[in-house]
């Protein structure tokens, strides 16, 4: 006998996701199905645009990720019609991109995911001194003195006298699978505060660089910020500066704030190692200290591993027809008027919409046949797990020094084994970890392009390509990077100057997908199967599993056709 | 339990009278009063309670509720904590699925004509599109939007319907104007607006227990009034003539008008050029970047966004430079050509706009 669970709204998250999960008598999770409930349109949308534009719209796929749609569609432009950028560009670029990825590693943690693990009512039960003691063995982070930690819980006090307690209403406060002692919960709602302020300074570097955040801007050919150290209007030492002195508090914030809180509720929470999914893992690398071209530069490197084979790192090629596929079998769209059984290439994708599920309103998803907004891509018919754990693993089964150093201390910290990493924790700990590379990464990235200042380049766009009438009658490209949340790839097809086809594959489609044609669940699915839940009630686990990936449902279903019910195929491209 | 006026939330916090008069001052800023209006805002501020804000998110990128929290002044932990009890937010809401619809259905209940409702996002005419536990959008909406104090539409989608309306609006997308008639909805529109322009209507409407003063489309004046191009750091080179051919190029270095490389900036209204972006550092065009118009009805269908010149509208302007413009900044003949050249491809653009 089993029990159909819902969740939705999942909130502290992007976007709109409905998990069901059927619960036997013993309460754990037996099947689990993930649902995107929304869809907006935006690949139809960029359809005979100009590809100069393209990466504005579908930016707007969404403003977590603010930078990396824009990011990749001028890559695919870029590849599509073979244009180098400087090498300044490629550093600020790099640059933008790491400030995403601690951005959003950070806010994820404090505003998105700590709620899982930390019990802000329980810190009203602290003792101040006891807190301070630990947050001063834990770093050097100088806001730890008693009085800091005792106004932090009179904060919380008072929004709970006041009876409106806003953002905290109806938390799973007191729940059996919180277990931090009010102390570290304590520390944890600091830091929470802390965090929020923090975010909004990092950001100015895309503000510097792209005017604003979110959505800064970019151009198709390099940076369109130029570089003039004796212009006033221009990027010169006050703006450098200004930059350098952000990498370098974010430095201190990740090393100093984050890991050691990571690794401090980490530590409360070891043997809990639920939430491990499929155990296969795709990177398609990114950060590369040469071009963007030069794979073997990469510093997140690129490559697969399946059923968790350490000892093979596959090959990966998003152009390859084979390889990325998309399935429609348990999602709402047709393929050439079918409803599925086969896989289409992004450079072959066809949308075409069709509304199955119940009408609203419902209880529940009839997940016996379609059942979400989102496809199912898999990697040779595989699903795909993506994103942080996967990036770290596959640096790890790679032996690149910087992952292996970093995975085998943290668990020796942990007294973890590696197999302990293919879980919940173990995805929330990758990210930390590699927050830590990325803020080391995007320091150097900033000493090169002051290196390069200094050595008198201050070249910041290509224009040779710039003008349409260079560009050849048709052509195809791809731009593929690692974003935040995983690998995305965004693929384009350019004729006659405008946009001709657009698909967008991104981490949480890979990540969130509902079934495919063979029936094999992806990566959400597979980590909710098997979870004991304390109370059905409040079902915590699932909050905790989710969260754990980070999810971000704009991204996921970013297209759609055409009206609803209707049954006529409009094929793109 | 009698709820505690915002200056005694304040104190109870920890906080000082001064640093409240302080937080006021910002607020006042924010808001674009002077110095002489910060006393109402002290005497609105000591009086008022924390207002409950349930924040709907419908089709949209998430970009506006990331811009709000980015906020400088106020801070966005003064706006959670002081001003404002978040009542629903699938961003920050600790709660998820049935709780998280109880603390909506909480304030429905026992705030009815005291709640403000923001939303963000526009919405698609067909349910199917859009469900959130299990309920369409727009039912939600309706709902919520019944027993609003004031409803704040925050971003171009639900002020104009943005980018899922942009042609050919697959999902046929549609602002939220478009299904609530009978009740005011401030348009603060913006891909996304600027934080603290978010914070400072909120703050507007707490303070003075009113609406900001809206123009004509709706937009509170205090940060639509102007066109961006009425206060760019690079007018004074669009009125001299001198223009960036290309990214990169040596006027772009030196700051000249970006006009020529396609900005929206004499045609957008918005705060960018005064305010700027996240507490100030910059704004696109500062930055090298041609304005899109982000801010305007329609803008994604008013490109190709580096290509196609604005038409810059002869009124509403201190000075128009298509006139008085070169004369009045006493430029050289080589301007004044340039001015001409500008004012050719207008017209020629005028042939080419788009029927949309």
């Amino acid at each position: 006998m089993t029990e159909r669970i819902v969740v939705d709204p999942v909130t502290r998250i992007e976007g709109h996701l409905r998990i069901e999960v059927d619960v036997d008598d013993s309460g754990v999770i037996q099947e689990a199905f993930s649902s995107g409930t929304a869809v907006r349109g935006i690949e139809l949308i960029v359809r005979d645009r100009d590809p100069r534009d393209v990466w504005a719209y579908v930016q707007r796929i969404c403003g977590v990720c603010t930078t990396t749609h824009a990011l990749a569609s001028i890559r695919s432009v870029e590849d599509a019609l073979d244009i180098k950028i400087p090498r300044n560009a490629h550093l600020i670029r790099d640059i933008m991109n790491a400030a995403v990825f601690l951005h959003d590693h950070v806010v994820h943690f404090y505003h998105l995911h700590a709620f899982d693990w930390v019990d802000v009512l329980s810190a009203l039960k602290a003792d101040p001194n006891e807190t301070s003691r630990i947050a001063q063995s834990l770093s050097s982070w100088p806001k730890s003195s008693p009085g800091y930690f005792k106004d932090i819980q009179m904060k919380v006090q008072k929004v709970v006298d006041s009876g409106q307690l806003g953002i905290f209403a109806n938390g799973y406060w007191g729940h059996k699978a919180y277990k931090l002692p009010p102390e570290v919960n304590l520390l944890a709602v600091a830091h929470y505060l802390e965090a929020l302020d923090w975010q909004k300074e990092i950001v100015k570097i895309h503000t510097i660089f792209g005017g604003k955040n979110p959505h800064p801007h970019y151009v198709v050919g390099g940076m369109a910020t130029p570089i003039d150290i004796n212009s006033d209007n221009a990027i010169h030492a006050e703006r450098l500066m200004h930059v350098s002195q952000i990498i370098d508090q974010a430095v201190e914030f990740v090393n100093n704030v984050y890991i050691p809180d990571l690794l401090a509720i980490g530590s409360f929470y070891k043997d809990w190692t639920y939430g491990g999914g499929l155990n296969n893992y795709l990177c398609y690398g990114d950060f590369s200290t040469g071009d963007i071209r030069d794979v073997h530069l990469y510093r997140f490197p690129r490559g697969v591993i399946l059923n968790g084979n350490f000892n093979e790192v596959l090959d990966v090629d998003p152009k390859d027809p084979e390889q990325v596929k998309e399935f429609i079998d348990h999602s709402w769209y047709t393929y050439d008027g079918k409803e599925g059984g086969v896989g289409k290439h992004p450079w072959e994708g066809e949308t075409s919409l069709r509304y199955t599920g119940p009408k609203p309103p419902f209880k529940t998803l009839n997940t016996d046949e379609k059942y979400s907004w989102l496809k199912s891509p898999r990697w040779k018919e595989h699903p795909m797990e993506t994103g942080p754990l996967a990036r770290m693993l596959v640096g790890y089964a790679l032996k690149k020094d910087e992952f292996v150093g970093l995975i085998d201390d943290t668990l020796k910290k942990l007294n973890w084994p590696l197999e302990a990493m293919r879980s919940a924790l173990g995805r929330t700990v990758a990210r930390g970890l590699e927050s830590i590379l990325v803020a080391k990464w995007m320091r150097d990235d900033m000493d090169a392009l002051l290196a390069n200042i200094r050595n008198g380049n201050q070249i910041t766009f290509d224009r040779t390509k710039w003008e349409p009438s260079t560009w050849p009658k048709k052509a195809k490209g791809v731009g593929w990077m690692e974003a935040p949340r995983g690998a995305l790839g965004h693929w384009i097809e350019i004729e006659d100057g405008k946009t001709k086809n657009y698909q967008a594959v991104v981490p949480t489609t890979w990540n969130a997908s509902p079934r495919d044609h063979k029936g094999q669940i992806g990566a959400y699915e597979a980590s909710l199967k098997g979870t004991p839940l304390l109370d059905k009630e409040k079902p915590l686990e699932i909050l905790r599993i989710v969260h754990s990936f980070d999810p971000c449902l704009a991204c996921a279903v970013h297209l759609t056709d055409l009206e609803s019910k209707q049954t006529t195929h409009i094929r793109i491209g | 339990m009698k709820r505690k006026t915002i200056l005694e939330e304040v104190l109870d916090r920890g906080f000082t009278r001064r640093d409240f008069l302080k937080m006021c001052t910002a607020l006042a800023a924010t808001m674009g009063l002077d110095f002489s209006q910060t006393d109402q805002v002290v005497a609105a501020m000591e009086k008022n309670q924390r207002v409950p804000v349930i924040w709907l998110q419908f089709q949209d990128c998430t970009g506006c509720s990331e811009s709000f929290i980015r906020s400088t002044h106020p801070k966005v932990e003064s706006v959670l904590l002081n001003m404002i009890s978040l009542e629903y937010s699938e961003v920050l809401s600790a709660a998820s699925g049935h709780q998280v619809e109880a603390a909506l259905e909480h304030v429905l209940e026992h705030y009815p004509g005291e709640y403000i409702l923001a939303v963000e996002g526009s919405l698609p005419t067909d349910d199917a599109f859009l469900t959130v536990g299990g309920v369409s959008a727009k039912e939600t909406f309706l709902r919520a939007a019944k027993g609003a104090k004031a409803i704040i539409a925050y971003g171009s989608c639900s002020s104009w319907g943005g980018i899922p309306a942009a042609y050919p609006n697959p999902t046929k997308a549609k602002p939220i104007t478009h299904f609530v008639k009978d009740k005011p909805i401030i348009l603060v529109p913006g891909c996304p607006p600027i934080a603290e322009v978010m914070t400072g209507v909120i703050a507007h409407i707490i303070t003075f227990g009113k609406f900001p003063e809206l123009d004509h489309l709706g937009r509170p004046k205090a940060f639509y009034r102007h066109r961006i191009h009425d206060k760019c750091n690079r007018r004074a080179y669009f009125d001299a003539g001198l223009f960036a051919e290309s990214f990169d190029d040596e006027g772009a270095r030196q700051g000249y008008c970006l006009y020529k490389v396609g900005c929206k900036g004499p045609t957008t209204y918005n705060s960018c050029a005064e305010m700027r972006w996240n507490g100030g550092v910059s704004y696109p065009i500062q930055s090298g970047n041609p304005c899109i118009g982000c801010s305007e009805k329609g803008f994604w269908d008013n490109g190709p966004f580096f290509v196609r010149r604005a038409k810059i509208p002869a009124s509403q302007t201190t000075i128009n430079p298509e006139t008085v413009g070169a004369i009045a900044v006493g430029v050289t003949a080589a301007g004044v050509a340039a001015h001409a050249a500008v004012t050719a491809m207008k017209k020629k653009d005028e042939h080419h706009d788009r029927g949309e």
